[in-house]
């Protein structure tokens, strides 16, 4: 679980990300979602501690998150996984060296051990005869299941992933959406997911917080956002034509 | 003032780089790599300026000299002294600062806008320390370098001078010889150690804390090409005036 409260955000003197408190759970894919410049990406690098926050607090699992104790955030680093929007894979490391790199930097296993596990991973995010392949060599969705595989590597409690199918045509989307879910109740992760995609909302939002212009102005669950009254929501939720039909087909259904 | 912000910071990059150490069996890697990239990878570069360089400071000095009342060692002693004291330790690091400048800056920049840094520091490594430490050590086998610059550039220049008929081997070598201080040499190697420094640091910080996307890596190279080159001919200023002066 990770708990924030009043977290805000400026940059020069321009106010980003303002007063948000919530919790994020354990076993459960967490949404932020908003617009583009909505202001998920910093709030999502102020919980990491890749941006200094202004003022509020975090805390992961009752543990206060402090950028300052350096062997406590060490510690704390090493249970977190990020999957960047980008990917941020290593492009000079193939497929394999960039799924191993954190176990070759932080584990004290043997080296056979290493290539064992990362192999469990490999297979776990489906991904095949890849090893010796660079980045540049993969589609983006294969790019996407590599991060994956590099931010579960050290078997983290914390997993963060930036728009994760952003790029992606939206097969794959729902395939990386889907793996992330699986893999965060299989291994009980808290895990919490910057998306604008209305697909990745019903799909895998067991949490959803909307931010707009920085703030949190709503939160709840796939289900309830169907149905709120609230005007922003619905132009957010509604501005594809697909989602516009699904109401009045509910609509007249009731 | 801007400068002083950088000027600050650069040397926070500095100290920051040598704290929080990777394990050390993935920086020897990193290191032997970057021996590969920026020392070997450059040196057909330095052989080839050099010796051609060499060529034209003997003939230079030869056709702006050409008096019977001068000795004939003065090419090879000439050709010596700019090739040790200015040629292969400054020009050379400038014509470095934008290869292998540029190639810092490009890949460290590229690091930065692809999100890989944020990576490296998500993980909890000092991404400074990873990236910057392997290349200044490395780098410290720049001097070796330098001195490959030296040796070709007065062979070029014993070359030229000898087979354009401008001097004999003989008074070439007497030239070389002359009035031979080992402080020079000294001068021209802390020299080439701190330019190495310099080459290792100012276009890691410009790759470092850019921002932007591909079009300001270019750009981001274009000005630590310029910084590189402006600091390293005031340290050059400064120090020969501290040590020949
Ligand atoms: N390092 C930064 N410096 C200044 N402004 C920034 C920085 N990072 C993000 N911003 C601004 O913060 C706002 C929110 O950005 P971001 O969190 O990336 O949005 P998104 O919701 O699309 O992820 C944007 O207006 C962006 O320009
Ligand atoms: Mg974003």
């Amino acid at each position: 679980m990770i708990e924030i409260n009043n977290i805000a955000k400026s940059f020069d003197n321009h106010k980003i990300i303002e007063d948000i408190s919530t919790t994020f759970d354990k076993g459960k894919t967490n949404l932020i979602i908003g617009q583009s410049g909505s202001g998920k990406t910093v709030l999502m690098k102020c919980m990491l501690g890749l941006l200094d926050i202004d003022e509020g607090e975090i805390y992961f699992d009752d543990e206060k998150f402090n950028k300052k104790n350096i062997s406590k955030l060490a510690n704390l680093r090493k249970q977190m996984g990020m999957v960047f929007q980008g990917s941020a894979l290593f492009d000079s490391m193939s497929v394999l060296d960039n799924i191993i790199f954190p176990l070759r930097m932080f584990s004290n296993k043997s080296n056979t051990e290493m290539i064992e596990r990362t192999k469990e991973v490999i297979r776990r995010v489906d991904l095949k005869d890849v090893d010796n392949k660079f980045p540049s060599e993969l589609s983006g969705g294969m790019r996407k299941r590599v991060a994956i595989a590099r931010a579960i590597v050290l078997n983290p409690k914390y997993l963060f992933c930036d728009e994760p199918n952003s790029g992606l045509d939206p097969k794959t989307a729902i395939i990386i959406d889907k793996l992330i879910k699986e893999i965060t109740i299989e291994y009980n992760i808290t895990t919490i997911i910057n998306t604008h995609d209305m697909n990745s909302v019903m799909e895998i939002g067991d949490k959803i917080i909307f931010l707009v212009e920085g703030r949190k102005i709503w939160e709840g669950n796939n289900k309830e956002i169907l149905n709120t009254d609230d005007k922003l929501i619905n132009d957010f939720v509604y501005s594809s034509e697909l989602f516009k039909k699904v109401k009045l087909y509910q609509k007249n259904k009731n | 003032m801007r400068l002083f912000f950088h000027i600050g910071r650069y040397f926070l990059m500095i100290k920051s780089t040598f704290t929080k150490f990777t394990k050390w069996s993935v920086l020897q890697k990193l290191i032997f790599q970057e021996i590969d990239d920026l020392i070997i990878g450059s040196i057909w570069i330095v052989a080839f300026m050099s010796f051609l360089v060499g060529g034209v400071v003997a003939i230079q000095t030869a056709l702006n000299i050409e008096s019977p009342f001068l000795p004939g060692n003065l090419i090879g002693f000439a050709t010596r002294q700019s090739v040790i004291l200015e040629f292969a330790p400054t020009l050379i690091s400038i014509i470095m600062a934008g290869k292998v400048g540029s190639f810092i800056t490009s890949s460290i920049g590229t690091m930065r806008v692809t999100e890989q840094i944020d990576a490296l520091e998500v993980m909890g490594i000092n991404s400074l320390n990873y990236l910057i430490f392997p290349k200044i050590i490395s780098l410290m086998l720049y001097p070796f370098l330098i001195t490959l610059a030296m040796f070709l550039g007065i062979l070029g220049g014993y070359i030229a001078s000898v087979y354009a008929g401008f001097s004999t081997s003989f008074d070439f070598i007497q030239g070389i010889q002359l009035d031979f201080k080992v402080f020079h040499v000294v001068y021209a190697y802390i020299k080439t150690t701190l330019f190495a420094f310099i080459l290792a640091t100012i276009p890691s910080y410009h790759g470092f804390f850019m921002k932007g996307g591909a079009l300001e890596v270019g750009k981001a190279s274009n000005v630590s090409f310029v910084w590189t080159s402006i600091v390293i001919i005031i340290i050059n200023f400064v120090i020969t005036q501290l040590l020949l002066a």
